[in-house]
Order: C-alpha cells, then sequence, then structure tokens
C-alpha cells in the first residue's frame, strides 16, 4: 500500500513542479475551443445542429484527459532513458504494485488537468444541463484517464525511444481523437467513418461524458460505461503484463 | 570450496565453519543478437565476502550484475542469490540486495530528501529509521544541508554522492556496487569505502563490487575475479593474482592478464537518448 502511495504521489509532485508543461498543455484545448469552436459555430447552427460550443466542450474535456493520460504513462520512456525505471525494478515490490501505483499517478494528474479544462469551459460559455452533471461527468474521467494512462504504459513498455513514440501519436493516439466524435456528431456521417468510431474507446467516454453534461447521447449510457470498463480493465491487465517483462 | 545453502538447509546444525555461497554463478552466458556479452562464466562469492569483478570496458561487468539484479534474463546459465534462483523467485531475491548503479538513477525532478524517502519508502525501511538513516546518510556525504533542492540542481558529484547515499539506506544482505567511485574525490571514496568495510564486518553484508582502480580492489576485495571479453580470465585473493602473474601489482596483474589494447565501448544507446530527450523536454 504504502509503495502505491509513494509511487503516486511522485507522479503528482512531477506534475506539480512542472508548471511550464502544465501550462503548454491547456493551450491545444483552449485553440481547439477557440478557433474550432466559434469557428464552426454559424455554420454547425445553420445544419440545425444547436450550439456548437455545448456539442464541443465535452469533446476537448475528453481530450484533455485522454492525451494527459497517455503522456503520464509514455513517461516511462522518460524514466527508463533518465535510469529511474532501473530503482523502482529492482526493489523488493511487486512490478504490478509499480505499475497500479503509476498508473494511479498518472490518472490523477489527467484529472486535474481535465477539471482545469472544465473550468475553462464554463469560462467561455458552456453550461452542463445542472451542476450534479459534472459529478457523473468525473466518472467517465477516471474510466478514461485509467484507460489512457494503461494504454500509455504498455506502449511505453515496449518502446526504448521516442521515434516510436511519435509513430504511436500520430498513427493511434491523434487518430482516435479524431475518430471518436469529439469535434462532429456522429449522426449521419458515412458508414467507414462510423465503424471506425464505434471500435475506438474514446468514442464512448467522450460520449459519456456529452451525454452526462449535456443530455445527447449517441450510446446508450450503460453501453458506454460498459465498454469503457472493459477496454480499461483489458488495457490495465495488458499494460501490467508488458510492463512486467521489461528488461533493461 | 563454498558450500550451497540451499542443500545445507536441514543440516543447519552441522555447521562445520565452511561459509555458504551468498551468489553462485553458474555457466552463464548472455547474447544480443549475434553479440556474446558473458561467454560461459561460472564463480560463487561466500557470505560475509567483500568481491571485486574487474575488467576493462564492455567486458561483461554490467551485464553480469544486471542479471545478478533481475533486470535482464540470461540466455544460458543459472544464477543464485542466497540459495534463491534468480529467474524464479525475482521478488525474494529483490529483497536480499542493494545496488548502487553505475549510469544515474536518481528522479531528478525529487530532492535529495524525496529521493531517499522515496528508496526506504519502497524498501519498507520503518519511518522512523528511515528519517534517521536518511539524515546519517546525508550527513555522511555531505549533502543534508541541500536536502531540500531539486536534484537537477546538483553537480554530477553530488548526485553521485546522493546515489551512493541511498544505495546504503536499507541493509541489505548482499551490496552491488557498480563502478561506485567513479567521478568521486578522493575524501568521497574514502568516506564510501570505510562505509562499506563497516556494513561487512558489523553487519555481514556481501559486497559485490566492480571498479577501474586497482588500487581500491587491492586495497578493500578478500577476492577478486577479472573478466576479459566475457570470460573470466583469473580469480583469487589479490596475492594470489600476483604470484599467479608473478607481478608486484594487481594493476601489473591485470594488464597482464587483459593485455594492453584500449577497448571501445559500444556507444551507449542511452547516451544518444539523453541527448534527443534534450531536445524534447518542455
Amino acid at each position: 500500500m504504502s509503495a502505491i502511495y509513494i509511487l503516486w504521489l511522485r507522479q503528482l509532485k512531477r506534475y506539480v513542479r512542472s508548471r511550464a508543461r502544465v501550462v503548454a498543455s491547456l493551450g491545444q484545448p483552449l485553440l481547439y475551443l477557440l478557433a474550432l469552436g466559434y469557428g464552426l459555430s454559424p455554420v454547425f447552427q445553420k445544419a440545425g445542429q444547436g450550439n456548437y460550443i455545448q456539442f464541443l466542450a465535452p469533446g476537448v474535456i475528453g481530450m484533455t484527459v485522454m492525451f494527459t493520460s497517455v503522456f503520464s504513462g509514455i513517461e516511462l520512456i522518460w524514466d527508463r532513458q533518465f535510469g529511474f525505471l532501473k530503482e523502482t525494478l529492482v526493489a523488493p515490490v511487486p512490478r504490478t504494485v509499480i505499475m497500479i501505483g503509476r498508473t494511479l499517478g498518472g490518472a490523477t494528474t489527467a484529472i486535474l488537468q481535465g477539471l482545469v479544462v472544465i473550468a475553462i469551459c464554463l469560462l467561455i460559455g458552456f453550461r452542463p444541463t445542472s451542476a450534479g452533471t459534472l459529478l457523473l461527468a468525473l466518472v467517465y474521467m477516471v474510466l478514461i484517464a485509467l484507460l489512457f494512462t494503461a494504454f500509455g504504459t504498455a506502449v511505453a513498455s515496449l518502446l526504448s525511444d521516442f521515434q516510436g513514440f511519435q509513430l504511436v501519436m500520430n498513427f493511434l493516439v491523434i487518430p482516435m481523437y479524431f475518430l471518436s466524435s469529439a469535434i462532429f456528431p456522429l449522426a449521419g456521417v458515412p458508414p467507414a467513418l462510423k465503424a471506425l468510431a464505434i471500435i475506438d474507446p474514446l468514442t464512448y467516454g467522450i460520449d459519456g461524458l456529452r451525454g452526462t453534461m449535456t443530455g445527447v447521447h449517441f450510446f446508450h449510457p450503460a453501453t458506454d460505461l460498459a465498454v469503457l470498463s472493459a477496454f480499461a480493465a483489458a488495457l490495465l491487465l495488458m499494460g501490467s503484463y508488458l510492463f512486467s517483462r521489461i528488461q533493461l | 570450496m563454498i558450500r550451497n545453502r540451499a542443500l545445507d538447509a536441514d543440516g543447519a546444525g552441522a555447521w562445520d565453519g565452511g561459509r555458504l555461497a551468498m551468489i553462485r554463478v553458474c555457466n552463464l552466458v548472455k547474447e544480443f543478437g549475434k553479440i556474446v556479452a558473458v561467454r560461459d562464466i561460472s564463480f560463487e562469492v561466500a557470505e560475509g565476502e567483500i568481491f571485486a569483478f574487474l575488467g576493462p570496458n564492455g567486458a561483461g561487468k554490467t551485464t553480469t550484475i544486471k542479471m545478478l539484479t533481475t533486470l535482464l534474463a540470461p540466455t544460458r546459465g543459472t544464477l543464485e542469490l542466497d540459495g534463491l534462483d534468480v529467474s524464479h523467485h525475482k521478488n525474494e531475491v529483490r529483497k536480499r540486495f542493494g545496488i548502487v548503479f553505475q549510469d544515474p538513477s536518481l528522479d531528478n525532478e525529487l530532492t535529495a530528501y524525496e529521493n531517499m524517502d522515496f528508496h526506504g519508502v519502497l524498501y519498507k525501511v520503518p519511518r522512523h529509521v528511515r528519517r534517521e538513516r536518511i539524515e546519517k546518510l546525508l550527513r555522511l556525504f555531505e549533502l543534508w544541508e541541500r536536502r531540500a533542492d531539486l536534484v537537477k540542481t546538483f553537480s554530477g558529484g553530488m548526485r553521485r554522492r546522493l546515489e551512493i547515499a541511498r544505495g546504503l539506506l536499507h541493509t541489505p544482505r548482499i551490496l552491488f556496487l557498480d563502478e561506485p567511485t567513479l567521478g568521486l574525490d578522493p575524501q568521497t571514496r574514502n568516506q564510501l569505502w570505510n562505509h562499506v568495510r563497516m556494513l561487512n564486518e558489523q553487519e555481514k553484508v556481501t559486497v559485490f563490487l566492480t571498479t577501474h582502480y586497482m588500487d581500491e580492489a587491492e586495497r578493500v576485495a578478500q577476492r577478486i575475479a577479472i573478466i576479459d571479453h566475457g570470460k573470466i580470465v583469473a580469480q583469487g585473493s589479490p596475492e594470489q593474482l600476483r604470484q599467479q602473474t608473478q607481478t608486484q601489482s594487481l594493476e601489473a596483474a591485470f594488464l597482464a592478464l587483459t593485455g594492453t589494447t584500449i577497448r571501445d565501448e559500444e556507444p551507449g544507446a542511452a547516451d544518444e537518448m539523453r541527448n534527443v530527450a534534450r531536445m524534447f523536454r518542455r
């Protein structure tokens, strides 16, 4: 237990201390909200889809949690390169415990980052149906955070350098974001695109967030929760397995 | 001959003063693709012994330590620590050793104290003991005044001292020291070896060390193995090695056994990555 706590605390301290990174990582969601949000708003409205900021905000919140989580997981590469990973891997603590501590730490930072973006969304005019929905949204944020931190850890366990990392970002992470219905509604898109969205775990996270906060669901909330939980569990298992096999 | 602990487990009463093997390596081989880093080496280290593993750059010292400390799986051969098979009882094995790595292994975003504390928690050192020992070790290595500073603000020498202080925080049964004195001033070296000898005498800690400084090995180690091109070329006490090579010093013996050509080490992948990381970071 104390091992999990100290690993969690370490991730949190690193997050709080890297203020530059915190501020930098708010840039992207802000850009999406302001440029896309205000830029596409008139078109969206004319197409009869309502207020675009209302539609986009949950997507940007989900994106923030997802990206921060993936990065936290992938921090493992840094730990490997800077040598600190050795210190944790020779310690008399089962690798699964190390993986859990790191994942909880990474997920916590991602949720904090998500909360900051929620505040920004509220500031620029996003209005959830009620304040209580924010609590339910937190459940989805936790699931997204766990899922993608585990994903990042799994990927980082397989990679030993940053070239591979760019590949993963461009061919997995960014596509998952764009295909997730974060920026466009799934109703009426071509079947191929829809098929891709359906196999993308983030789709269910964004749909869940949007559903709880604005009342507009594409899937049933139970489906969102079930699929997200299943993906999260599978990736946690896979991450633990791959992490336990790391050799230095 | 050193006896095996496992064989003695039930006959503990029949203790005859023969020392137990704390480390037992048998026909160990490590291949990385076509490169053979370690070629069929065997050796034993007795309980309570200070054992030095010497060899030129790239001889296979660090690879062997990595396999002994569960970081790397051997291609062939067996490794035992305290009678436990390293490949099958990783966690039990990890409880028995401490290590000071050759390369950096600190978290630069944490303070000196936090690095120590993190280690203490992972190794289950009780809180009050932890506090006491951290203070003692940080004072010993003259880092106490800087305990609240982030490690990234430390000089190379200070980081090295912190690595060593951290490695000594819990009292393991076996202590691995992989070139611990690299880049240290004579004062700190002296502190380190005094402390290591104290641990060895008072706490009966078995010590396995590598170093490039032959005088240190000669002074501290009771037994020495010399490894070259992945093979052990000689083993014995410093006197035995001198006699065997008919030389006056361990340094001369070492050169007689390993030749005088300078070895190239593969440019560490880690060094390259550190450069890339510098570009990516913030």
